[in-house]
């Protein structure tokens, strides 16, 4: 039986074990490792810092396999076929198999070996750096690769203030040039990085205790700091091939062939510790290429290692940054917008018409889209890709590579949807491995999916196969009142983020009472929920309903009152109206209970529901004036308050066709005429800006609210989920919706029109009903078992003569 | 870790427990935050009457808002929304399911005497 030791314990020679022993390999296997646990993603290795624990990052060993840990090889006796460990264990070979990855390269620079210097590269460097952290205010990063700038994120996720020094004239020079770094560098230091490029270290200093104080450059600026980051670079572990005789590169690494044979036959080298045809290969990629061919041969089979594709894309603290193929051609096109911070650059052949290679900072889309055409004649031409991110139907050639890390084709990917039937990313990664290791290519698997002809199912989320129109029919129709009802005869699993918010809208739209009662109260969102509108640092800004925007000096009064005891920062909304943020949730029921007592209630800022109806000032003040639209706007705002619907629902009212308020680009907007009203319906702002179309004119002040009535309700009734009236009118089509709402084609009008009596004659301030019940009332504490503590995490600070709140520090969080 | 049965053994002391409420007062598929020590546990009852208990610690946005999420399953695993961003956490593993290179703390929480408590250990 053959006896097979490997030496070394990361991920390449993980991946040698798990292929040899899916493949069934006869032999027994002996794995000695030097650090003192079994082998772990060293890809993933900065979530040790947020929040993953060694276990997880730690892959399965297989069963029937011997792994010593702490064991350290120290020599190779070819002749006799046996290695040694540090402690003096030996261990006898058939074929031995070396897998010694690399080690941090740390400059010759003095001071590098004082108290407070380290290196980033396994999880006890990780344990150092972070014990090192806790007394420390600032740290830098020797090196601003893509490892530097990894540790320099870890290093502010810890707290500290951070600065990363380059010897290279700017950022990332591997992936990125010159106009790219400059790009990369605006970005972080708007992240408050300092970024000090084109300097060295000239040494480190340190205090009286022999600990780290700063970092001196060769210009004498000192920057302080207490932890150290080296970060300049890897070199392959060869040493123990160096000193048992095998050949190795002049500059490093251990020499191997295509079958990852070392010069001893009864030896292979695979991983970020190999030379191969003049490569040193720094990714997990093409090392686990290397694990598997050294698999085959050991299995006596021909694979052979090619060349692997160094493409790179990640994003760190916050920014994508991606470069593939060449980076230099005969000819190259830039896109670069400053105001955005995307720098983009393609390179291409003296015709224009062959892609060589590309560089992204800020956006990487041509990396998603083109990266597979690097070597091919390109769809378009350059500049016009870089514009428009490539057209969406470009066509891949079959054997374009998708996922770089795990070597996949696109005709792979499209033979293993239609052999097996795949119809979602998850499937794909399963089947083909395209898409589990970096995960850069996973919007391409999407689009892959969509163009292979798999239906995209209009299911509301994994727990019900219906569209949301079609909930709420069956909710209609049944009578159901509950979610439990509904999951349980119409859906599986018990709901999540997507369905609960849904049902507890089309409840609430059918009049269920408060939101917050019985089982409604789990399934709110925690706007709804909390009555409040949460922001960035968790705290919940408060908006009282001023129906048309009309208000009272004295009512104004009290928000300002209000506003200022419990320190909370004000903003005229665009929906005219005052917003008071920075509320802590035990605040909302005394910041209510004044509002309430001097006559305000509920805006339902945070829910998907009615918002504002603006209003111009109208014919009462107006000299061009023709109707009272302040009146008008008030009548409807108060009509259609606390309606919760699919999205929030926007309105506005001019008195005249000078068009003030901006009603167009509202859900339903009134513009007043010589004889009434008309109405507009399906404008929008936001993303997609869309002007309303006119739905009726010169209406009567009745017959503009039984046609808004049946509109809204028809609306409500149909549309999909987050679905606002824009997309709604233009997927219904305007004139059909005209004939259902003004014809009556569907004859449902009359029900349309008495399900919102129901919801007018059933309004009840939410606000009101919550301080009148003390159960309601339980859930606004920050800590159940400490009601009175304010929240320790929520800190403001002054802006402009008021408060803003004191942002978290984010550790580095990988997408 | 969900401890779902009654502790029989609540007269002998065990440290390192800490009470945060009353078993009835959990919501189902609701969650609470409890400050332990400093540290800020978000506490869960799902429908069936389990408890789990997580860092309230969005690692996304950094807010202490996670308790605040709602509460759910994917493919069986119980589960609850960030919500901020609306990621979705395991509350057994405390690992993002839509990113699962990020996760939160998990905590023992057990029922004693009709009181949720909670463990840092
Ligand atoms: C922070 C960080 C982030 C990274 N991110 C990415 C990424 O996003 N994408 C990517 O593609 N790559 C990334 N990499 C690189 C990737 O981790 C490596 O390519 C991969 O770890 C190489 O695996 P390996 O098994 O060849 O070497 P290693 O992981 O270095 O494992 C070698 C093991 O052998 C042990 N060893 C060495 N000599 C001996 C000896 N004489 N006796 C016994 N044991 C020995 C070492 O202690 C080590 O445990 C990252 C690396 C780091 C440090
Ligand atoms: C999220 C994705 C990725 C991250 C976070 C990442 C991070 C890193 C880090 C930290 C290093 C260490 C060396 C240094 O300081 O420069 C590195 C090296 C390298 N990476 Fe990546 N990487 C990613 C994806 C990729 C991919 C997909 C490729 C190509 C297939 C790639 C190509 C390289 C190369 C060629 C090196 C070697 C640099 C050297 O010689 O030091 N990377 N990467
Ligand atoms: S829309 Fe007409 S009525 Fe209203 S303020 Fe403007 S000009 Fe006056």
């Amino acid at each position: 039986m053959a006896r097979l030791v490997v030496v070394g314990h990361g991920p390449t020679a993980y991946r040698l074990i798990e292929t040899l022993v899916d493949r069934g390999f006869g032999g027994s296997i002996t794995v000695l490792g030097e650090e003192p646990r079994a082998a772990y993603d060293r890809v993933a290795l900065t979530s040790y810092l947020t929040g993953k624990s060694a276990e997880d990052l730690t892959y399965p060993v297989p069963d029937g396999i011997t792994l010593r840990l702490n064991a350290r090889v120290t020599g190779i006796d070819r002749e006799s076929r046996v290695v040694t460990t540090a402690d003096g264990h030996t261990e006898p070979y058939d074929v031995l198999v070396l897998a010694t990855g690399s080690s941090p390269f740390v400059p010759p620079v003095p001071g590098k070996d004082l108290d407070g210097c380290f290196v980033y590269r396994t999880i006890d460097d990780l344990d150092a750096i972070r014990e090192a952290s806790r007394g420390a205010t600032a740290g830098v990063v020797i090196g601003g690769g893509l490892l530097g700038l990894e540790a320099a994120d870890a290093l502010r996720g810890l707290g500290l203030q951070t600065h990363v020094v380059e010897m290279g004239g700017w950022l990332m020079p591997r992936q990125v040039d010159e106009g790219g770094g400059a790009v990369l560098r605006g970005h972080i230091e708007a992240l408050g990085l300092g970024v000090h490029t084109g300097a060295g270290v000239k040494e480190i200093v340190a205090g009286p205790q022999g600990r780290v104080t700063g970092l001196v450059k060769p210009d004498g600026e000192t920057i302080e700091a207490q932890v150290v980051v080296f970060s300049a670079g890897v070199r392959p572990r060869d040493e123990l091939a160096r000193s048992s005789g095998l050949a190795v590169g002049e500059r490093g690494g251990i020499v191997v062939d295509d079958g990852m044979r070392t010069s001893d036959p009864a030896i292979y080298a695979i991983g970020e510790c190999v030379l191969h045809d003049g490569m040193v290969y720094g990714l997990v990629g093409p090392c686990f290429t290397m694990a598997e061919v050294a698999a085959d041969r050991i299995l006596g089979g021909e694979g052979a290692f090619a060349r692997a594709d160094m493409s790179t894309k990640l994003k760190l603290l916050g920014v994508e940054v991606a470069q593939f193929g060449a980076m230099d051609g005969a000819l190259d096109v830039t896109f670069m917008d400053p105001v955005t911070g995307v720098y983009q650059k393609l390179f291409v052949s003296d015709d224009a018409r062959t892609l060589l290679g590309g560089i992204c900072v800020g956006d990487a889309t041509p990396y998603n889209t083109l990266k597979p055409f690097v070597g091919r004649e390109l769809p378009g031409a350059p500049s016009e890709l870089l514009f428009t991110g490539g057209p969406s139907n470009m066509e891949l050639p079959d054997d374009a590579q998708v996922c770089s890390c795990n070597n996949v084709t696109k005709g792979q990917i499209c033979s293993a949807i239609a052999d097996k039937g795949l119809t979602d990313v998850a499937g794909i990664k399963a089947c083909t491995r395209a898409g589990t290791a970096c995960g850069s290519c996973v919007p391409m698997l999407k689009q892959i999916l969509i163009k292979s002809g798999v239906e995209v199912s209009k299911a509301l989320c994994e727990h019900f196969a219906h569209s949301r129109a079609e909930l709420f029919d069956i909710v209609r129709v049944r009578g159901i009142t509950t979610f439990s009802q509904l999951i349980t005869e119409h859906g599986t699993g018990r709901g999540c983020d997507v369905c609960k918010p849904t049902v507890a809208s089309i409840l609430a739209s059918l009049g269920n009472g408060h939101i917050l009662d019985g089982e409604q109260a789990a399934l709110q969102d925690t706007n709804d929920h909390f009555l409040a509108n949460i922001q960035r640092n968790g705290t919940y800004s408060v908006v009282p309903r001023i129906p048309g925007g009309e208000i009272t000096p004295d009512k104004l009064i009290v928000i300002g009152e209000v506003a200022r005891d419990f320190g909370l920062y004000t903003k005229i909304t665009g929906g005219q109206r005052i917003d008071l943020f920075g509320a802590r949730v035990e605040q909302l029921p005394l910041i209510w209970k004044r509002l309430v007592d001097a006559g305000f209630e509920s805006g339902h800022a945070y829910g998907k529901a009615l918002r504002t109806v603006k209003s111009c000032v109208g014919s009462t003040w107006c000299r061009y004036g023709v109707q009272d639209s302040v009146g008008l706007a008030v009548a409807l705002e108060l009509r259609y308050r606390g309606l919760r619907s699919p999205h929030k629902l926007k309105s506005a009212v001019s008195g005249c066709a000078r068009e003030c308020a901006e009603a167009r680009g509202k859900d339903f907007g009134i513009i007043a005429t010589e004889q009434g009203w008309n109405l507009y319906v399906g404008g929008n702002g936001g993303f997609t800006p869309r002007h309303a179309d006119l739905f009726a004119s010169d209406l009567s002040t009745d017959e503009l609210i039984r046609t808004i009535d049946r509109f809204l309700m028809f609306y409500i009734r149909t549309a999909d989920r987050l679905q606002r009236t824009s997309v709604w009118l233009e997927n219904q089509g305007l004139d059909y919706v005209k004939e259902v709402v003004l014809e009556d084609s569907l004859g449902i009008c009359a029900e349309l029109e008495a399900q919102m009596e129901r919801h007018v004659a059933g309004y009840a301030d939410e606000w009101r009903a919550v301080l009148e019940d003390q159960d309601r009332l339980r859930r606004f504490v920050s800590f159940v078992n400490a009601p009175g503590t304010p929240d320790p995490s929520i800190a403001f600070e002054p802006e402009r003569d008021q408060v803003k709140p004191v942002l978290i520090p984010l550790e580095a969080v990988r997408s | 870790m969900t401890v779902l049965s009654e502790d029989l053994s609540a007269g002998l002391e065990e440290t390192g427990w800490t009470r945060v409420c009353a078993y009835a007062d959990l919501m189902p598929e609701r969650g609470v935050c409890a400050l332990v020590d400093g540290h800020q546990i978000a506490v869960f009852r799902t429908f069936d009457g389990g408890l789990y208990a997580i860092g309230n610690r969005d690692p996304f946005s950094g807010a202490y808002v996670l308790s605040r999420g709602i509460v759910g399953t994917r493919a069986e695993e119980p589960t609850v929304a960030s919500p901020m961003h609306k990621e979705v956490f395991s509350l057994v593993t405390g690992v993002c399911l839509d990113d699962p290179g990020v996760s939160v703390p998990t905590y023992r929480v057990r029922v004693a005497g009709g009181a949720v408590e909670v463990s840092l250990a």
